[in-house]
């Protein structure tokens, strides 16, 4: 259909534009485009319509809903690796964001201080110690991060669907023990957690609600970018292998223990990336960050938005963080309950999440587009 | 087919192979030849033991007793992803794919596999061009032109079976296994299929282990035959010789007749 009318327009302007690399990038790209000009704009244009500073009030406050939303956006996405990519069911996905969140906490309230207090680095004339600290900060968070999806992969290895969540569930809760254990109270806060991590005064979230703003912003592009790439590389087109058939991925010359191993370090990087940003946002880290309900969060938003699919677990984060802020407004304490029917509801009647039943029925969404524009298409060119 | 010009070295070979399961023997000491570059068919009534003699063959299971040498080397107990890198592959004889996958991607990630770019986490996978063309040339092999972008799962059952040969031809065994490649094929798609087997064997200097339990079909394609009963081998040679057999003739044939009145 559309190549006949490309041919009868074919035009050797619209050829030329077409050969262009950078505007078919655009075109391919303009939804992404665009949502990220919105996301850019947003704090702006909800100062502007609100009639309050972008640093106050309701900007401010907005600012923070959506700080939190990029964050478990990728924290769910980093899910979606395991479960939607590598067909791997894990209950134990919170030990990878809390293990990220307690490695920077840690970090900043025991060791960085002594560092700041007795060493500078400058680059030109500007001190660059803090920023280097907090980089250092996500270091540990990647490598508590590689050392626990190790752990989790040598584990579980041996076991199969649930079993292997069992395992997984179990070795999570062990951590989240570890995370309140009282024995480490002076060190971790035990049941009370780290509060007021000193974290620099630059990029305070209350002080830099913006600057967080576009720092969280920035983290969830690069991680969907990086983490999209991976999905597309050699490695990662042996994770959707494992997904689709085991025993053929060996048969074919692949160990499987090896290949789910880097699925479950890749995922626990991304996700304790994520814990190391929430660690700076709430300036703090307590043992919620390890428990099984940060697990089912992820496991909710992954099967909210579709799994194999990492805008779908986005989606799921932004629907989860929208719902529970208006439903608390809306019902209350009780909100989790109402949650729960629709998500009920959800997993009913789109089996394959949003994205997922999206990408199912947007081709015959589009067939039945062009039977519409069909008979106007032909007047067109009878013209 | 000529058989003495043919025999050349030994490249598979069974040696006295044993699998029990609990109490029952479903392979008792088997030992057999496999030569370099021949079309060799296993032969028997269902039940006689030959998937459990390919699951030994190609690492699947472990064997009770016995071992298994290849090209001079004991893979008894090696795990079954290190017989693609050392030429032995196999196909299933229940369809055995990556369902969700496309035709060339399921294709791709078997020539991918042997190729040794396994672990590039940060590269775009369409980079490696060696891998989507040599899955281009095996999907012409088998003849799945037209497919490529077909996902697996939509296949006719005819074009699931060459799929599942083409998975095996990408990566390069010199070796291959293939237990019943026919199986639950329409009478008029066999013929093609095993004549794209024997073209394989002879153009791309393969070695073909076959097993089927419908011995008319292999009869005018293979070098050798070993017809298998009940776990052990009842016979061992060319077609010729098979046919001629009075043995063959009698438990093999005796203990098909159902069987194959039921296929037919
Ligand atoms: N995994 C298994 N566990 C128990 N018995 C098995 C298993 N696999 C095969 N058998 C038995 O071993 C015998 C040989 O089976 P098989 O090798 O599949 O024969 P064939 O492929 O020649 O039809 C049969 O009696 C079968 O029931
Ligand atoms: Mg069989």
């Amino acid at each position: 259909m559309s190549e006949t009318t490309d041919n009868v327009k074919g035009t050797s302007t619209k050829q030329r534009t077409s050969n262009n690399p950078l505007l078919i990038w655009l075109k391919k790209n303009w939804g992404t485009l665009l949502l990220l000009a919105g996301l850019i704009l947003f704090p702006y244009i909800f100062s502007l319509i609100s009639g309050t500073p972008v640093s106050e009030g309701p900007p401010k406050f907005w600012q923070g809903q959506f700080i939190v939303i990029f964050i478990m956006a990728v924290y769910a996405m980093s899910y979606d690796l395991l479960l939607g990519y590598t067909g791997v069911l894990s209950f134990g996905h919170a030990a990878f964001f809390g293990g990220g969140a307690y490695a920077m906490a840690l970090f900043i309230t025991h060791v960085a201080p002594n560092i700041i207090s007795s060493y500078r680095i400058t680059l030109g004339s500007v001190n660059v110690t803090e920023a280097i600290l907090v980089l250092v900060g996500f270091v540990l968070a990647v490598g508590v991060s590689v050392v626990l999806g190790l752990l989790f992969s040598a584990v579980s290895a041996r076991v199969k669907g649930a079993y292997f969540a069992m395992i997984t569930l179990a070795m999570a809760e062990a951590i989240h023990i570890l995370s309140k254990a009282t024995d480490f109270v002076e060190w971790t806060g035990a049941d009370e957690g780290l509060h007021g991590v000193p974290i620099p005064a630059w990029i305070n979230p209350t002080q830099f609600r913006l600057r967080f703003y576009f720092v969280a912003l920035a983290f969830a592009v690069i991680m969907y970018l990086v983490t999209r790439r991976i999905v597309n590389s050699p490695t990662g087109r042996i994770f959707v292998a494992l997904r689709e058939n085991e025993s053929r991925v060996q048969m074919i010359g692949y160990n499987p223990a090896v290949y789910r191993s880097i699925a479950f370090i890749v995922a626990a990087v991304i996700a304790g990336l994520a814990g190391g940003l929430y660690a700076l946002w709430t300036m703090s880290a307590t043992p919620t960050m390890t428990g099984s309900g940060l697990t089912m969060d992820a496991l909710i938003m992954s099967i909210l938005g579709g799994i194999g699919a990492l805008t779908g677990p986005m989606l799921g984060a932004v629907l989860m963080e929208f719902l529970g802020h208006f439903f608390y407004q809306w019902f209350g304490a009780r909100w989790p309950l109402v949650f729960g029917v629709i998500f009920i509801a959800l997993v009913i009647f789109l089996p394959y999440g949003i994205v997922g039943t999206w990408q199912l029925r947007s081709r015959q969404v589009q067939q039945g587009w062009r039977r519409l524009l069909r008979p106007l298409r032909i007047e067109k060119q009878s013209e | 087919m000529n058989n003495q010009a043919t025999k050349r070295d030994v490249i598979l070979e069974a040696q006295h192979l044993r699998k029990e399961f609990g109490g029952l023997v479903a392979v008792a000491d088997v030992s057999a030849k496999i030569y370099a570059r021949t079309l060799h068919s296993i032969i028997g009534p269902n039940g006689a033991g030959k998937t459990t003699l390919f699951n030994l063959l190609s690492g699947t299971l472990p064997p009770t007793r016995g071992q298994v040498i290849f090209k001079g080397k004991d893979i008894t107990h090696l795990p079954p992803h290190k017989m693609a890198h050392l030429g032995l592959g196999r196909s299933f004889q229940i369809t055995n794919i990556f369902p969700n996958l496309t035709v060339l991607e399921n294709i791709r990630l078997s020539a991918q596999a042997v190729g040794g770019d396994n672990f590039k986490l940060f590269h775009h996978y369409t980079r490696y061009h060696a891998y989507s063309e040599k899955a281009q040339r095996v999907i012409a092999r088998v003849g799945l032109q037209g497919s490529e972008l077909a996902l697996a799962r939509n296949l006719a059952h005819g074009q699931k079976r060459k799929l599942e040969l083409g998975i095996m031809l990408a990566s390069d065994p010199q070796v291959l296994l293939l237990d019943e490649p026919t199986a639950g094929m329409s009478s008029e798609q066999v013929p093609e299929l095993l004549a794209i087997l024997r073209q394989i064997m002879e153009e791309d200097d393969k070695t073909i282990v076959l097993v089927e339990h419908r011995m008319d079909m292999v009869m005018s394609i293979s070098d050798f035959i070993t017809v298998m009963h009940q776990g052990k081998v009842l016979a061992e040679g060319t077609p010729g010789e098979i046919t001629a057999n009075e043995t063959v003739q009698k438990a093999y044939l005796g203990a098909l007749y159902g069987d194959l009145g039921s296929a037919a």
